[in-house]
């Protein structure tokens, strides 16, 4: 192999850096900024490790790392291409942002137990790095359970009534879905494939039963509840007791997009866009993402919990997504994909700014931010861009995506996708413009707050000012993601 | 009636070990009295003693000893090993039984003490007795 | 000269040990221990000596005791699968054994009110040996008898070290007492018939009599087959034969059941795959008795039972046993299946929930010994203050239900691509739904565990109030057995590929491949 312009475990490293700062964190547990040194300084070198593969790989390498062989024809092992490529640098840069955000809330709201949260921050983001680079499908479900696991801490963080329940809800959808469901799908699979390496041309032999196949697709659909399809959603909402830096990066980025991102993989890697299409699979991934999408949109809009509303809005948009790779053609896929990046940064920003809000104000429910945009300028601002990238609307990043992923839909042939699409565009703007019109366009007896501008702590605000700022970037930029997801759909 | 009679007797040995053997059986998942348990225990055991000394019993044999075992070897070179050996019992489940013994008295040991505890803690060693005072 | 007596020296080194504290250290504690734990790692160490042995030459030690040729003279028959018992079970007794450094002196002096007892602590250590040398027989020989004289030495000896738990110790061991000696009794009745028909007792030597086609028409040796393996089953617990398990391990103390728990069974399960495999063979059993069918599905239901049972247990210990009931189905079915991916995962599951059960009865022991409380509820707050023993039961937790990287993962792995292979679906479900069963049970411990609030909650009721607020995390001989076993567990997990290949996979019978 020629030369390669990084470490040979470059893979490796990037996931176990995180885990290895963990000892490190707690030692110095009694000095809080030392403590964040270091989460800071694995933060870098993972992103760091993550970009010197990048040039590699948009070459149109791939590379794989072989870590232990565990069973017959089947190892863990870590390939780097593309689309891992793709969301390890959305998880590792949005890390450190989340980063610096946990110090300001954290420390804002004085948490207790702190040391325990970032060492369990650390050890989900390994999970989700873990995730990406995944050469097959065991190692991918390893690292998938891992985060099951290490995130329970941070969801139950407060360790009250409600973080019980909310924590309780979220193991039981999560491992009975993987155990229950994934797991037995994989071993058939194995048991009819003889392998388990994500391939671009998918793995099953041609004589496949469809049945089989159907049987397959809708368990490993509904086996990975981190993507929060339809009738596998409600960990998501209840989840939201986390602390808000955890709900932002788990709950908006890592966590379910390592769902939407595992079923990506199958979609991609085990089936084969080929299949999906010739088999006509592709339709039935559509009614069951398409049908979350809309209901889930609608459900959004009745919420008056800003988190809560978030978390629906998150829950349509993963589907969204699954609904663009599940269309199986070309820009469907470099769409779906991509949006994973797009909606990171955007989605993001919007828990950030949900955060700021009941850091500086205690307020938790849209119906009490009337005028609110008067105290916090800048925070709602950022909401504003934010909001604007979900919807699809300019200058936000999102609407480069939802326009490949609606063009995809054409391409597949599958017109009522395309409706799909329009009518949760809409709903998506139904459920966030009113919040972001009341903020600044109230009148002065309805408004709820002073005209002073009191923001939270900076820590609090520049991260979402940070991620508004890069989705706007992303708007006029789109090929720094798109390239990689498209790598995805060359040579088919 | 009469084959059926004539089998019986035939293998009378059989008989009598598997009577002996379902009088044990019946005592120990039966009895009440733990006492009474660990006899039809002692029973079940011998029981599967008897059975195997019975297997090593041959009709008019002898017990495994050689005549002019040591220093007379000449004189029984014209007598062929099989010869020899079906003068005798076949020894090896009389040997086994042995340590079959040993264990039987082992577990017999064990029990007896155990009772012994057991009516230490509970002042009877009536099973329906003990099983009511630990629901209490 | 050494290496070729490493075979009986595996044996030999309990036994005498059993000896020299009955002889030499009857009066002292320490003396005792130390020649235990001396005695169980020389064990250990000779039992590795004797697998490299085997996994450098490949080929199968015989050892014939006293240089008495077999068939006549007794020998011990060491291949891949029982050289791997052979490790599981002398490692496990010397992590036991480090272990119990605090907990039997705490725990074995039981006595009446009132009464005087003389030092105690030899005598358990003198039967500790004595069990173990005899699960090391039961693995090593070759003997269709010696088999059953080694089941019963260690019976007998787990009979009293159970029994030693004091209390309702008593009753519960006098009932496993009755039902284990039936046990042993078909054992014996079986060899019996075998004998009859063969007129050997060495296990080779019955392989191949018993291949003449005579022979297997022959109704005595089906009723043979039936006594021997109902005879394992009632000593391994197997639904429906399982009844005396809960309440004699239960009851047991800590080291005991750290001891017995993971081993008894998992050595009557290695008996059974032995005597159906080198005895009979599968051709005899799966083609023609057939019964594998019915046994799969009363594993299943095996499976079902004990996770079901597990559930409703309050008592940490009890729960861990309905859960051992659970998975001597694991491993039943998986034998039974009559196919080579069900047999590897049965055989590798023998390793690992070995492991495991060790782990998780070291960890739930170490928090007994600190709290005083067997309950659910002792593992109130535990997490905060007994970090090490937490994160090694969160450990046994995640093998016990089966999340990779642990050992646990790839035995069900197996065992359930074999139940799709013999399209056993109905096992298959029951594989993954013990699997929930056990998340729920787990997790229901751990939220216990770190959630505060059940503290606040029972206010003044709490008669164990007033000593928790001292619990502190357990000494370091406890930790660092439990620690090593929790990475053993990981250890097992990502060599499995290896252990399989080399070990494992080299005793399938021809005729399950």
């Amino acid at each position: 192999m020629a030369t390669l312009p990084f470490p040979e475990a470059a893979p490796l490293l990037a996931i176990l850096v995180s885990i290895a700062a963990i000892p490190l964190i707690v030692l110095s547990g009694s000095k809080p900024n030392l403590r964040e040194f270091w989460t800071f300084l694995a933060g870098f070198i993972k992103l760091g490790l993550v970009l010197s593969m990048a040039g590699y790989i948009l070459a149109g390498n791939t590379y794989t790392y072989e870590l232990c062989k565990v069973l017959p024809g089947l190892s863990l092992k870590l390939t780097v291409d593309g689309f891992g490529m793709l969301f390890a640098l959305v998880a590792s840069t949005l890390w450190i942002v989340t980063s610096m955000y946990s110090i300001g809330y954290m420390r804002g709201l004085d948490e207790h137990a702190q040391t325990r949260y970032y060492s369990f921050f650390a050890l989900a983001l390994s999970a989700t790095i873990g995730v990406a680079f995944s050469g097959n499908l065991l190692t991918m479900y390893l690292f998938y359970e891992l985060l099951s696991l290490s995130t329970y801490p941070l969801v139950t963080h407060h360790q009250d009534q409600e973080a019980r329940t909310g924590g309780r809800k979220y193991l039981t959808y999560l491992l009975s879905t993987s155990i229950g469901l994934a797991l037995p799908a994989m071993l058939v699979t194995y048991a009819l494939a003889g392998t388990l390496d994500f391939n671009v041309h998918g793995i099953f032999p041609a004589e496949t039963a469809k049945s089989t196949l159907v049987i397959l697709l809708i368990m490993f659909l509904y086996g990975f509840a981190k993507a929060g399809i339809m009738p596998f959603h409600s960990w998501l909402p209840g989840a939201m007791v986390a602390p808000t830096p955890v709900s932002a990066l788990l709950h908006a980025v890592a966590v379910v997009k390592v769902g939407v991102f595992s079923i990506g993989r199958i979609l991609t890697g085990i089936f084969g866009i080929d299949l999906l299409s010739t088999a006509s699979l592709n339709v039935i991934v559509c009614v069951i993402a398409g049908f979350t999408v809309i209901v889930s949109s609608l459900i959004a809009l009745s919420q008056d919990n800003l988190k809560r509303r978030l978390a629906f809005s998150t829950v349509g948009q993963l589907s969204y997504i699954i609904l663009g790779i599940g269309l199986a053609s070309q820009l469907g896929v470099i769409g779906g994909m991509s949006h994973i990046a797009m909606h990171a940064f955007g989605k993001i920003t919007l828990f950030f700014c949900a955060g700021a809000i009941f850091v500086a104000t205690g307020k938790k429910y849209i119906s009490e931010m009337k005028g609110i945009g008067r105290r916090m300028p800048f925070t709602m601002a950022a909401f504003f861009v934010g909001a604007l990238s979900v919807i699809g609307l300019p200058p936000g990043g999102g609407l480069i995506t939802k326009l490949q992923m609606a063009s995809g839909a054409m391409q597949a042939d599958l017109l009522f996708v395309l409706v799909i699409y329009l009518v949760s565009s809409l709903l998506n703007a139904a459920y966030f413009f009113p919040i972001v019109y009341n903020a600044f366009f109230c009148t002065e007896e309805e408004a709820m707050f002073d005209k002073k501008v009191a923001e939270a702590p900076m820590l609090c605000v520049l991260p979402p000012v940070i991620t508004a700022a890069i989705s706007v970037g992303l708007f006029f930029f789109p090929g720094l993601f798109v390239d990689f997801a498209r790598l995805m759909v060359t040579g088919l | 009636m009469n084959e059926i009679l004539t089998a019986i007797i035939a293998k009378y040995n059989y008989w009598s070990f598997l009577i002996l053997l379902l009088i044990g059986l019946h005592a120990m998942i039966s009895k009440n009295n733990l006492v009474k348990k660990v006899i039809g225990m002692s029973i079940f055991q011998s029981a599967i003693i008897l059975f195997y000394v019975s297997i090593g019993y041959k009709k008019g044999a002898t017990i495994p000893i050689t005549e002019h075992g040591h220093g007379h070897a000449n004189e029984v070179v014209h007598q062929t090993a099989a010869e020899m050996v079906a003068g005798f019992a076949n020894p090896l489940p009389h040997v086994l039984m042995l340590t079959a013994i040993v264990v039987g008295v082992g577990t017999l040991g064990v029990a007896l003490a155990l009772v012994q505890k057991i009516h230490r803690v509970y002042g009877t060693i009536e099973e329906d007795e003990i099983l009511e005072k630990i629901k209490e | 000269m050494i290496k070729e007596q490493l075979p009986i020296l595996i044996l030999a080194v309990p036994l005498l040990a059993s000896f020299a504290i009955t002889l030499f250290a009857r009066k002292s504690k320490i003396a005792a221990f130390a020649l235990l734990v001396g005695a169980m790692g020389m064990s250990f160490v000779f039992a590795i000596g004797v697998m490299r042995q085997i996994l450098d030459t490949g080929r199968v030690i015989h050892y014939h005791i006293g240089n008495w040729q077999p068939p006549f003279g007794i020998e011990l028959v060491i291949d891949h699968l029982n050289a791997m018992v052979l490790v599981l079970v002398s490692g496990a007794a010397f992590l036991t054994a480090i272990y119990s450094k605090n907990t039997v002196p705490a725990e074995v002096p039981y006595r009446f009110p009132g009464e005087e007892v003389p030092e105690r602590v030899p005598n358990y250590y003198t039967l500790y040996a004595l069990l173990v040398t005899g699960l090391l027989g039961i693995v090593a020989t070759g003997d269709a008898f010696n088999m059953f004289v080694l089941l019963e030495i260690s019976a007998l000896s787990s009979y009293a070290l159970l029994a030693l738990g004091g209390g309702r110790a008593y009753f519960a061991t006098f009932k496993y007492l009755i039902v284990g000696t039936i046990g042993a009794c078909f054992y014996l009745l079986g060899v019996g018939y075998l004998y009859i028909k063969t007129g050997s007792l060495n296990m080779p030597d019955l392989k191949v009599i018993l291949t003449s086609p005579a022979l297997a028409e022959s109704p005595t040796v089906m009723i043979a087959f039936m006594l021997i393996i109902t005879g394992i089953w009632i000593k391994m617990a197997f639904f429906p034969l399982h009844g005396w398990l809960p309440n004699a391990y239960t009851y047991a103390s800590t080291t005991t059941s750290c001891l017995v728990a993971p081993l008894m069974t998992k050595v009557s399960v290695y008996m059974m795959i032995r005597l159906m495999f080198s005895v009979f063979s599968a051709h005899y059993i799966f083609d023609r008795l057939g019964w594998q069918n019915g046994v799969v599905w009363l594993a299943a239901a095996a499976i079902l039972f004990g996770s079901i049972s597990a559930l409703g247990q309050t008592n940490l210990k009890r729960m861990l046993c309905y859960i051992i009931v659970a998975e001597v189905g694991y491993m039943v079915g998986g034998v039974w299946l009559a196919n080579a991916d069900g047999l590897i995962g049965a055989t590798y599951h023998i390793l690992s929930d070995a492991m495991m059960t060790l782990c998780l009865f070291m960890a739930v022991g170490a928090v007994i010994y600190k709290t005083g409380d067997a309950s659910l509820y002792a593992m109130r707050g535990i997490f905060r203050k007994m970090p090490v023993t937490s994160v090694v039961f969160v450990i046994g937790a995640l093998a016990m239900i089966g999340i990779p990287p642990t050992c646990g993962f790839f035995s069900k792995w197996y065992l359930v691509s074999g139940a799709i292979e013999a399209r056993h679906w109905g096992f298959a479900v029951a594989l993954l739904i013990s699997s929930l069963i056990n998340a729920v049970i787990f997790f229901r411990i751990i939220e216990i565990g770190y959630f505060p609030l059940f503290d606040e909650q029972e206010g003044e009721g709490g008669h164990h109030a007033h000593d928790r607020a001292v619990i502190a995390e357990a000494p370091f001989s406890m930790l660092l057995p439990m620690v090593l076993t929790a990475l053993s567990l990981i250890a097992i997990g990502l060599y499995s590929n290896e252990i399989i290949t080399g070990l494992v996979g080299r005793t399938i019978p021809a005729g399950l491949l």
